[in-house]
């Protein structure tokens, strides 16, 4: 198990190594220039773009800042952003309560939603339920986010008025309207994000449950006369959830990673919607920032995957 | 004001005005009967000895505080606060609640004193008769949020700390090249090196914020990013400084100790950033979440729609942002040491004033204004609109097909087998580029239907925003390499005067590999007449001798048909039905933000 764990931990370096000097050449050459904003603007000489190229390293060869920034990040400097001239990770670090808030209860939601409805569905597969349950799943996962999401605002917030649709980190309020403001704007951007993860959870919890109950020890239980509820949920639930554990694993990253569009859609300030903004401005530290750290949540990831696997499934081992 | 007779009418009445036998309001009403517009009278009586008028909101409320939050809702998240790092509006928006700069611009293009006494004019010795020397006056008993006096100090800084290039302010252009001496603990002098009839540049407007000399005095130089005050505003505006998130929002308190009596109303300030800007005008105008939105670049009618619901009203103020077409004289298929669109070759067919002439006529300019833009721009053929005085009489613009197809029969440009034109073999093909964005593409749809009835085909290309405006030397599709035929884009005028403007007309001023494409001739028009009544313009003291130099590049840039101006922009905003906002053209939405009050 340590043996694995080290060898793990090995092949990470080199890999995260790769990903992060494609990452910093694709971005490189990617066209755009973080002070375009300037260009079209007959007040700034153009000296003093050049200038401030120069002074932020732009003019380097790709080789050259790709190791100053290894060098730095190596150090624990994250880098500085050109857009909003701090450093990075202080940038990132104010995002990253909100993404947890709102995607990880979006996850959670999915699960509440797509555990209990997959169980079902996929011990009385065709039934009524199942049906439906089927149909449904096919119809979230096939709508994407940022139609549900305008969907959404246009029902609560246009014509019913009931919920907010632009999300405050800054409530100007105290107490328990505080807590009821926050939830009352939560509500939509989690369940938009909810209701397209159970979808697509509901499915791979309905084909867990149907691959298990169809083994020859359910069958065995079954016949010893144990109650049908015992045998769903001791024999049947829990060796289903073995693959949907490690699922659940991979998509960690992501609720680290923010949801870029239905953050886009609901101004949620989170990782995602740094992300994306970085990008429209070129914000090449940031962008690079953040898919590194991405990347390590993923190869982090796929690592407690493999770890969860063998303790859930003691005949894998390492 | 073509001949001189108008000339001197015009100095005989601003001198009247001076010494009193002419009211104000009878003069500007005399220059409208001219055809001149109120801004213009301003700022010729300005330059004339007479004070600046006002077009500011008119503030009612008695007392200052008690009118609980206001909430902006702008579309681009801000990322910093520091005025002189502000790379765009956003930023400059959000600074101004906290900084404020010795003057600003109403939406007329006066001049309003906000941390000066007065704006400097020849009659209260602010301006010397050489142009060279601009005396500011400034408020006394102003404070910092910290209780801190403002003073003659904090200027005199503000101007090394923008002048040094080590800094890396955005604002250095406006700095580098003039020297600021403090006379005494409140008044400073501004020496030009030459003079300079726009003087009113340095501590003025979106790029003139004075910063505080005890808060960013360590900071000057390389060492401007590490000052703890860039995120932490302590400025002399109506709100102190709350709490700020980059890319998300910003929140301020009402400034008990603000210079201006009984301002501001607000008890709070709050500035949400992100999104886009349809789902912005929505959460004004339909949910009203927001009490106002800025910079609506959205389909007139799509607004319209929204507006219905009676939560919120949209205003949109005149500007000097023009949206043109380029068509390149120069070859953009030909390489001549290493560049395409070089000055040294010619275009096959765009580079004869007749075809180019015909395009003119193939823009449908009003069906542009009123399909498109709606309340977002004015149909014009003037590349300067704004202010009135700089406009020009004589250009008009005319949609005809059949005179574009006589002009182009005339000039043997004969239609083929497929309906193209062509003569000698070159045929009227052309690439029209443009960056992506909805009316954009639909304006390139309207023009590209005119040009095939005129037997003209083109081909329509459109750039991602950020490539096509960005000034990556090795990129081919940005807008100042023009390596395509034909583009259209918007270019923003500052200030409500054209000349930094018109430096776009300045042979010296062509986009090529030399300078890295950074000169902003892009069109690589030249034309040594319109070089010299520039140049001409730079020294010309005198405000309607000038104004008549500048329309004279403008009517020469112009008529060579190298650019066709198409859209004067105004700035559309949305606000609650009840908030009374004042939002200008010629400055940020926040200039004047302190007088904003709910009805």
């Amino acid at each position: 198990m340590a043996g694995f764990l080290l060898r793990r931990l090995l092949i990470a370096v080199p890999s995260l190594l790769g990903i992060s000097l494609i990452l910093f050449t694709v971005l490189a050459l990617a066209p755009g220039d973080p002070f375009s904003e300037m260009a079209t603007n007959p007040n700034v000489p153009p000296e003093v773009r050049e200038s401030l190229r120069a002074s932020f390293g732009l003019n380097d060869p790709i080789l050259v800042r790709y190791l100053r920034w290894m060098a730095a990040m190596a150090r624990g400097d994250w880098g500085f952003s050109f857009a909003s001239r701090i450093n990075v990770d202080t940038l990132i670090l104010q995002r990253v309560p909100t993404t947890i808030l709102v995607i990880g209860s979006s996850q959670v939601v999915a699960l509440l939603i797509a555990v209990p409805i997959g169980l079902y569905a996929g011990i009385r597969p065709y039934s009524l339920l199942d049906q439906v349950a089927n149909t449904l799943a096919f119809v979230g996962f096939s709508l994407p986010t940022f139609f549900t999401g305008i969907l959404f605002i246009l029902v609560f917030s246009i014509h019913l008025g009931w919920l907010p649709f632009v999300y405050q980190t800054d409530l100007a309020a105290s107490g328990w309207r505080w807590w009821w403001e926050g939830f009352r704007q939560a509500i939509m951007p989690v369940s938009v994000l909810a209701l397209f993860q159970a979808a697509s959870y509901t499915r791979y919890v309905r084909a867990a449950v149907l691959d298990v109950a169809r083994l020859d020890y359910v069958r065995t239980a079954q016949a010893k006369g144990l109650n049908p509820r015992s045998v769903t949920l001791r024999h049947i639930a829990r060796n289903a959830m073995i693959p949907v554990v490690t699922l659940v694993a991979l998509q960690m990253p992501i609720v680290f990673g923010g949801a870029i569009v239905t953050e886009q859609i609901f101004r949620v300030p989170g990782v995602g919607s740094l992300l994306i903004t970085a990008m429209l401005a070129n914000d090449t530290p940031v962008v690079m920032a953040v898919t590194f750290v991405f990347a390590c949540l993923v190869v982090l990831f796929n690592l407690v995957a493999d770890l969860l696997y063998g303790w859930l499934d003691p005949r894998i081992s390492f | 004001m073509g001949s001189s007779m108008t000339e001197q009418d015009l100095r005989n009445r601003i001198s009247d005005v001076r010494e009193g036998r002419l009211s104000r309001r009878a003069f500007v009403r005399q220059m409208a009967a001219l055809g001149l517009s109120a801004p213009m009278a301003g700022t010729m009586l300005a330059h004339g000895g007479v004070a600046f008028a006002d077009a500011t909101l008119a503030y009612k409320p008695t007392k200052a505080g008690g009118g609980g939050v206001l909430k902006l809702l702008l579309w681009q998240a801000p990322t910093l606060l520091n005025p002189h790092f502000a790379s765009g509006t956003k930023d400059q928006i959000a600074s101004r609640i906290f900084f404020e700069p010795l003057a600003g611009w109403d939406k007329e293009g006066n001049l309003i004193a906000q941390l000066a006494a007065e704006t400097p004019s020849r009659t209260n010795g602010g301006l010397s008769a050489d142009g060279k020397e601009v005396t500011w006056k400034l408020k006394r008993n102003v404070r910092w949020h910290d209780g801190q006096p403002f003073t003659a100090d904090d200027v005199v800084f503000t101007w090394q700390y923008a002048a040094d290039p080590a800094t890396a302010a955005y604002t250095t252009g406006s700095y580098a090249n003039i020297k600021v001496e403090k006379i005494d603990d409140h008044t400073v002098k501004v020496v030009f090196k030459e003079p300079t009839p726009f003087w009113a540049d340095p501590f003025v407007g979106a790029f003139g914020c004075i910063l505080p000399k005890h808060h960013f005095g360590d900071y000057a130089g390389a060492k401007s990013r590490d000052a703890p005050a860039n995120l932490k505003p302590v400025g002399t505006g109506p709100y102190k400084f709350l709490d700020f998130k980059p890319g998300d929002i910003i929140t301020g308190e009402r400034n008990a100790d603000y210079h201006v009596p009984s301002q501001p109303f607000f008890d709070r300030i709050e500035v949400k950033g992100g999104g886009d800007a349809v789902s912005a005008a929505r959460a004004v105008l339909q949910s009203g979440e927001y009490d106002y939105a800025w910079n609506l670049q959205v389909e007139d009618e799509i607004l319209k729609r929204m507006e219905t619901g009676g939560k919120g009203k949209i205003s949109a103020v005149v500007s000097g942002d023009i949206e043109f077409i380029i068509l390149n004289t120069t070859d953009p298929d030909v390489e001549v040491d290493g560049e395409r669109s070089s000055i040294k070759t010619k275009h096959p067919t765009l580079s004869d004033p007749k075809v180019r002439e015909a395009m003119n006529l193939l823009l449908d300019r009003d069906s542009i204004e009123k399909f498109i833009y709606g309340r977002g721009g004015l149909a014009t053929a003037s590349f300067v609109n704004e202010p009135k005085q700089f406009k020009s009489k004589t250009l008009k613009y005319e949609f005809s097909v059949d005179k574009a197809n006589k002009i182009l029969d005339e000039a043997g440009y004969k239609r083929g087998q497929d309906g193209v034109r062509e003569k000698d073999g070159k045929k009227l093909k052309y690439v029209f580029q443009t960056s992506i964005n909805a009316p954009r593409q639909k304006t390139q749809a309207i023009i590209k239907q005119a040009c095939q009835r005129a037997g003209i085909d083109l081909e329509l290309k459109s750039v991602t925003a950020a490539v096509f405006f960005s000034s990556d030397v090795g990129n081919p599709d940005t807008y100042i390499k023009l390596y395509c035929d034909m583009e259209m884009y918007t270019t923003t005028q500052p200030q409500p005067d054209p000349e930094v403007f018109l430096n776009q007309s300045n042979s010296w001023q062509i986009a090529n590999k030399e300078n890295k494409w950074l000169g902003r001739n892009v069109a690589r028009f030249s034309d040594p007449a319109a070089d010299d009544a520039y140049k001409a313009a730079q020294k010309e003291l005198d405000p309607a001798k000038r104004a008549e130099l500048l329309i004279k590049v403008n009517d020469l840039f112009c008529r060579s048909n190298t650019i066709l101006p198409l859209i004067s922009r105004t700035r559309v905003v949305a606000a609650a039905s009840s908030l009374m906002h004042d939002h200008s053209g010629w400055d940020v939405d926040t200039w004047n933000v302190a007088a904003w009050y709910r009805a």
